[in-house]
């Protein structure tokens, strides 16, 4: 290599692919990550570190449950709603489960529309993600309330092992209020990509930097995880 | 070797992130007090991290005066005893390393060293600074508070730790505890993000992952380490919270309190263990690889040498740091195990010796045949070096299952991880702010201090921890109030202890000095220039100092690694990053 001068080129150069193209970018200056904006980063590495706060939660539930020495309740009976004259297992949480993947769709198709810097339906779509998440936090809600009448408390309920109530208040109030949270968010983007601050520049409230439409898709990878995550409670607590 | 990518004519490739647009502050509010600017927030953070660090030295006193001198101190009664231990474990551990050399030196040294204008997401950072105070505020208001803060002992064990046998178990002292660490984490986490984003995407043109100074590839990898281990501590205390507010029975098993049967039952006291030390035992290597790397580049600056075995450097921070996560339970040897963990926990422990040893060699290789000049920071740094081999040598022996468990809760304990990774890490802090006072203020500690400060520090901290290996030896255990009457305890291990507490209290006294040098040379200290100690890094070729916001006029353009001293045919001993120049005149090839 001669004597580098600080003219820089003008054309950024091809890069590699495959595993030569991997270890390159890792051998690279600037950036480990081409082409991966800093909040897009960001939200990966804190999903992350996320997975971890989920992970210890659930390997907790998983540890009081195999070691309980009393029953542990029949989730398919504890879950079940009595619809016309009969018990209909997890008919509940099979709904709730429904809608938050279809509100994951949806959130594709917002990302999907966002980058068309279609305003409108950008909106409207994170608008119909934001109402299924709602609509699943309002059906666990109910869930919780058709529990407490029943008896079951985080410190005890009338079938057996006292942290079936302890791990499933707390999982899923912690999963809750992720999916919440990422309403919260939704509705704020949504607001932004309406009124066009991402086409007229206009600053942050708080950060005051010039947002971006990629927003919406850092938006959805946490939705979209808040999703995942649902699966493995999902099968983890109600399918065991 | 892939290496910065140059067009056909040797050109540098073009910035692949146009210059950020940094937020400017119109106030003197927005400027000095809610700042997005990092070095400001890093003066913040250490400077709250100092202020509670006091604290937690103060405490150690108040314990060392009752062993040194049992019941001569009506105040101190056994409550207060377990509360000023448990309150000086956690602050020194979380609120004045991790958060120091996070919080601090990471925000200070990681966009200037990488010639970055700023972090990357500078509101989220100023918000990381205003949580960890009110953490630091919460833990601090425990001391306030109705029964006084948690005696559980800085590992907060239940079931005793929520029982009303311990102080603050059934007061505020442990809920203000466990918020106080929740709000931590989170406030961490905003930071945490915002280093490891920086250090990834953020670089300067020609820096690449292999010429990051190795006090960047230490803060870095101890980052990635927190925002892993952590989880499991938020966890922990979500779930302990429970236990003691609504009454869930995670970590308690059937209890029998003041004679009556409380409502617990089927919860798993070691289920919290092992949370507990899945975030402890990397937490170990959080506060350790950051000192690890700053060191590094302390021995290397002022022995005028590049650093020996740069890559293998490198290479043992990361595997350190993973291997980290799979030894917690050698903290929980005597909980009982199955024996096969045991082995298994012991052996993943002792296979971290081979990275550090590593890592040892290569400081001395690195000093071997050097200009080593005696300033402050390497003396600081060759007292790291004996002080943390001496830490981890009685680290083989807890490791191993069958000499940990009689040596287990004794004072061996104590000396052992109060030499590992408390005085060496606090040495490394006091090196690396001789060494970079210079750039946060313009000015240069005062050397008669510092000399004074190092060798009662050093010299002291042997006196307080050496005799403790005997202790322990002779099985003195920890955490006790008293000994009293005790048939094996010989009339001198008294007297020794008398003799550590009055060690303790200079040693202590001492660092009145320090924080004395700290303020007076703030305006009376000499001049330092930009450059003092003739460093290759960045941080100290930035056109002013102390470093304006923004950091650079224009952004700086990397060369070579950290490490060209004393090159063969230049014409000075030192070639900053940011030199170019020809590339027979550079020793990167060395590693």
């Amino acid at each position: 290599m001669s004597a580098p001068t600080h003219s820089p080129v003008t054309e950024p150069l091809p890069r590699p692919s495959g595993l030569v193209g991997f270890a390159a970018d890792w051998a690279s200056d600037q950036r480990t990550f081409k082409n991966v904006s800093w909040g897009k980063a960001m939200m990966w590495i804190f999903l992350l570190s996320d997975t971890f706060i989920f992970g210890c939660f659930l390997v907790a539930y998983m540890s009081a449950r195999m070691s309980t020495a009393v029953p542990w309740p029949n989730p398919s009976e504890v879950f079940a709603l009595h619809i016309g004259g009969s018990d209909v297992p997890l008919i509940l949480i099979a709904i709730m489960t429904f809608v938050l993947i279809s509100s994951s769709g949806t959130m594709a198709m917002a990302v999907n529309y966002g980058y068309r810097r279609d305003r409108r339906k950008t909106a409207a779509l994170m608008l119909l993600t934001a109402l299924f998440g709602a609509t699943f936090v309002g059906m666990q809600a109910f869930e919780w309330t058709k529990l407490i009448s029943e008896g079951v408390r985080p410190w005890g309920n009338p079938w057996g092992a006292a942290q079936f109530g302890s791990t499933f208040f707390m999982i899923t109030g912690f999963h809750g209020t992720h999916v919440t949270i990422g309403v919260i968010f939704l509705l704020i983007i949504a607001r932004k990509v309406w009124r066009g601050d991402f086409e007229t520049g206009k600053r942050g409230f708080f950060t005051s930097r010039k947002g971006q439409y990629e927003i919406v898709e850092i938006t959805g990878l946490y939705w979209h995880f808040v999703d995942l995550v649902w699966v493995f409670i999902f099968a983890f607590f109600y399918l065991w | 070797m892939v290496d910065i990518r140059s067009g056909t004519d040797g050109a540098l490739e073009h910035a692949e992130v146009e210059d950020v647009e940094l937020y400017h502050p119109h106030s003197w509010w927005t400027r000095y007090v809610f700042s997005q600017d990092a070095k400001i927030i890093a003066v913040q953070y250490a400077s709250t991290a100092i202020a509670i660090g006091m604290v937690a030295l103060v405490l150690s006193w108040l314990m060392r005066l009752q062993l040194g001198y049992p019941g001569a101190f009506a105040f101190i009664d056994a409550e207060r005893y377990y509360q000023f231990i448990t309150m000086h474990g956690m602050i020194m551990v979380i609120y004045l390393l991790t958060a120091l050399f996070l919080g601090g030196f990471g925000n200070y040294l990681i966009p200037l060293m990488l010639g970055a204008r700023d972090m990357v997401f500078p509101y989220a950072n100023m918000l990381s600074y205003w949580i960890y105070l009110l953490a630091v505020l919460v833990l601090a208001a425990s001391f306030f508070a109705p029964g006084g803060p948690t005696g559980a002992g800085w590992t907060l064990y239940p079931p005793q730790a929520v029982l009303s046998g311990t102080p603050g178990g059934k007061d505020w002292g442990i809920l203000l505890m466990l918020s106080s660490l929740i709000l931590f984490i989170i406030g961490f986490t905003m930071g945490g993000l915002n280093y490891v984003v920086t250090v990834l995407q953020g670089r300067a043109r020609g820096m690449t992952l292999m010429r990051m100074p190795l006090t960047i590839w230490g803060i870095f990898t101890a980052t990635v380490m927190a925002l892993l281990a952590f989880p499991a501590l938020f966890v922990a205390c979500v779930m302990m919270m429970f236990d003691r507010v609504l009454g869930t029975s995670f970590f308690m098993p059937a209890i029998v309190e003041m004679g009556e049967q409380l409502q617990h039952g089927g919860g798993s006291p070691i289920l919290f263990q092992h949370l507990f030390w899945f975030f402890g035992h990397p937490e170990v290597y959080i506060v350790a690889l950051p000192a690890f790397g700053i060191v590094s580049d302390l021995i290397s600056t002022h022995a005028r040498k590049n650093i020996f075995g740069y890559r293998m450097m490198v290479w043992a921070i990361v595997i350190i740091g993973a291997l980290s996560f799979v030894v917690w339970a050698h903290h929980m040897y005597v909980s009982g195990m199955n024996p096969y963990f045991g082995f298994f926990f012991a052996t993943t422990t002792l296979i971290i010796a081979v990275p550090t040893a590593l890592k040892v060699y290569n400081w001395v290789l690195t000093l071997w045949r050097g200009d080593i000049h005696l300033t402050l920071p390497m003396l600081f740094a060759l007292a790291f070096i004996v002080t943390f081999v001496n830490g981890g040598l009685t680290g083989l022996f807890l490791g191993n299952v069958v000499v940990d468990v009689p040596l287990s809760d004794t004072m061996f304990v104590v000396a052992h991880f109060h030499m590992v990774m408390g005085v060496a890490p606090i040495l490394v802090i006091f090196g690396a702010i001789y060494h970079w006072y210079p750039k946060v203020t313009g000015r240069m500690l005062n050397e008669a201090m510092g000399q004074l400060h190092f060798w009662i520090t050093f010299v002291g901290a042997y006196l307080i921890f050496f005799p403790m290996h005997y202790l322990g030896l002779i099985g003195v255990p920890r955490r006790y109030y008293e000994m009293g009457e005790t048939a094996f305890m010989p009339a001198s291990a008294h007297t020794l202890n008398e003799f550590i507490t009055i060690a303790a209290l200079i040693v202590g006294a001492a660092q009145i000095v320090f924080l004395f040098n700290l303020v007076w040379c703030i305006r009376h200290g000499r001049d330092a220039g930009g450059n003092p100690w003739r460093a290759t890094t960045l941080e100290w070729q930035t056109p002013e100092t102390p470093p304006r916001h923004g950091n650079w006029k224009e952004l700086p353009v990397v060369y070579r690694w950290a490490y060209d001293y004393s090159v063969p045919g230049a014409p000075e001993d030192f070639i900053p990053q940011n030199q170019p120049g020809p590339d027979n005149l550079t020793r990167e090839a060395a590693t």
